[in-house]
């Protein structure tokens, strides 16, 4: 009987699976797919709003927007500079105090701590990142604010009166509180990230190093480090992503100031807390306009952090694994 | 002609320094950790003693009593955000699973690798630019409602979501997937009665850990559902008080009574995100342990 159908061609079989089915696999991967890239197009839309809310004022204004140095509701004249300038001091001053303390914590769990204790110090320190910011911001007010006022900035002043930077009468609100809550904010995030990298060094490594008769520390400068640096820069980076885009925090206790301050204890304002703090009193068209141009400016810096961490996070897994 | 000098094999003041200096770096590392955990103490216990003293019952059944007279609460505010919350969480769930589907279960290595990317970067969006975007989308000239909050909430928690739960699927044995297979299960049949009930527990506490995060965010609602009235609503077609918007306007008002009852709130939300969070990162990790056995 050689005409007998031993093997039936796939064509066949794939028709004979039940309809339910056909429809099943291909409504399920277009609902996924449409919620896949719904994700990326969201990302689009997110940049191609805040572009076309913000045109008004990029019409008016245009690049020097970014250099203007006035926010005048009154008289319609808005810029950038002010915010961009406390922006600046304030980030990168938090990312001063909260990088090496957010490594040391790293470097605390991973190589030092004994285990029950890197568990119960290591959820802790998470649990700072879960304080929600407003709260932060309310303990900034009525606690941290009126700390700094009677005792961290005279000690200041007393030491380094002679820089600028620590000159003038303390405040309750002003730049240095923004400084220390944004600093709170940032060691969390930076300190996960590190552990993460530093428990990923393999211990034949470590191991070398201590049977070559180094101490711990030197260890850590001579293989820990050298072996995570892209992705400790990676951290620092993400967590000040976070310190520039911190709106509510930083509006509770920076003292919304137009202009440029010159000290610490004096207010200022950031880009992100000056949008937070306009929320109620933005009526004209070129007012609303240039309140989106500063998301803009934030919306910018942002994905250029973010981008280049991820850039640098990758780089390092593809050195670490070889590529594979 | 030039000699060679002998290691040293004894201790000597070379070492001592070495061990010193190694000494003080590790203090400086515990140091550091207890200054960590020092502040989240120092936060939580002012919270707790300004917090306790004001919470009574009248806090979550009244709302704001008229200006300058004692008592009343802040009820609109816990029912606003209980329904701005819901709403963000309904919307969020389903996109965010099954973005999370598509990575793992179909889309090919570049179209995952790039809407991961994605997803990160959604991620690391300042909050208030989320807000600002809701802003310029939908409010300008047709005013703000709980719904535009709820969807700014929803889009801090899309990627959340998704990246948790993409992350357990990952997890998901091989030997499942091509068991289920092998039977002549279809593939959508496979992903919805073998993954998803397998991963279920992680995509849930992913899901609260995002809940968590989202009670707590103020920025995105400043501009999408701040300019409420102090009266208990539940209809997301109007701007709805919420808990976090509160205490950022109580904390500010010149009115000892209003600051007060902005830490009672922040102790119930600090209280409610630290036990969520906490418990469901613990989960977390026990059911990501049971998928890696």
């Amino acid at each position: 009987v050689p005409e007998m159908e031993v093997a039936t061609p796939p064509d066949a079989l794939r028709s004979r699976r039940r309809l339910g089915d056909r429809i099943g696999d291909t409504a399920l991967h277009v609902l996924t797919g449409l919620a896949g890239l719904g994700s990326i197009a969201l990302v689009g839309l997110i940049a191609y709003r805040v572009v076309y809310g913000a045109w008004p004022a990029i019409q008016k204004f245009g690049l020097a927007f970014v250099w203007n140095e006035s926010w005048d509701p009154v008289t319609s004249r808005f810029g950038a500079l002010d915010f961009l300038y406390g922006t600046a001091v304030t980030s990168f001053a938090a990312v001063l105090i909260a990088g090496p303390l957010a490594i040391a914590i790293a470097l605390f769990l991973t190589e030092l701590a004994p285990p029950a204790v890197r568990g119960v110090i290591g959820s802790l320190v998470e649990m700072l990142a879960a304080v929600p910011s407003v709260v932060l911001g309310l303990w900034g007010i009525f606690v941290l604010g009126p700390f700094v006022r009677d005792h961290v900035d005279p000690w200041l002043n007393s030491w380094f009166g002679w820089i600028p930077l620590f000159e003038g009468t303390p405040q309750q609100a002003g730049m240095l509180p923004a400084i220390l809550i944004l600093a709170i904010m940032i060691v969390p995030i930076t300190a996960s990230v590190s552990r993460e990298l530093f428990k990923s060094v393999p211990s034949e490594l470590k191991e070398g190093a201590y049977g070559l008769g180094l101490t711990r520390w030197e260890m850590v400068r001579g293989v820990v480090l050298p072996y995570t640096r892209g992705g400790v820069v990676a951290a620092v980076l993400l967590g000040m992503g976070r310190a520039v885009g911190e709106a509510i925090a930083v509006t509770q206790v920076i003292g919304g100031f137009t202009g440029i301050p010159t000290s610490l204890f004096q207010p200022g304002d950031t880009l992100a807390s000056r949008i937070a703090a306009q929320y109620q009193g933005a009526v004209s068209n070129i007012h609303i306009a240039s309140i989106v141009y500063l998301a803009l400016i934030l919306l910018v810096f942002a994905l250029l952090t973010n981008l280049a961490a991820q850039v640098i996070v990758r780089r390092f897994e593809f050195q670490r694994t070889g590529g594979s | 002609m030039a000699s060679i000098e002998q290691p040293r094999l004894v201790a000597g003041g070379n070492v001592r320094r070495r061990k010193l200096v190694n000494r003080a770096v590790e203090s400086s590392w515990l140091l550091a950790a207890g200054l960590a955990v020092a502040v989240l103490g120092v936060v939580t216990v002012s919270v707790l003693l300004k917090g306790i003293p004001a919470i009574d019952g009248d806090l979550f059944i009244k709302t704001q009593a008229t200006f300058g007279e004692s008592g009343g609460g802040i009820a609109h505010a816990f029912v606003g955000s209980l329904v701005l919350v819901g709403v963000a969480a309904a919307l969020a769930l389903p996109v965010g699973v099954l973005a999370a589907i598509y990575i793992s279960e179909f889309a090919e290595q570049r179209v995952a690798r790039v809407i991961r990317l994605m997803l990160d970067v959604l991620n690391g969006l300042p909050s208030i630019v989320i807000g600002i975007f809701l802003f310029a989308l939908l409010v300008v000239g047709r005013g703000q409602n709980a719904f535009i909050g709820s969807l700014a909430l929803a889009i801090i928690m899309l990627p959340l979501i998704a990246r948790s739960t993409q992350e357990v699927l990952a997890l998901v044995p091989a030997h499942l997937r091509e068991a289920s297979l092998a039977l002549g299960v279809s593939k959508w049949r496979t992903i919805v009665g073998v993954i998803i009930p397998t991963t279920f527990s992680g995509i849930l506490t992913g899901t609260t850990l995002a809940v968590a995060r989202a009670a707590g965010e103020t920025a995105p609602l400043l501009f999408t559902c701040s300019l409420f009235t102090n009266s208990v609503a539940f209809s997301p077609t109007h701007a709805l008080a919420s808990v976090p918007v509160v205490i950022f306007t109580y904390a500010e008002a010149p009115d000892q009574h209003l600051n007060d009852q902005a830490w009672a709130a922040a102790f119930v939300l600090i209280t409610f995100v630290l036990v969520t969070s906490l418990a469901s990162r613990a989960a977390l990790a026990r059911s990501r342990r049971r998928l890696e056995r």
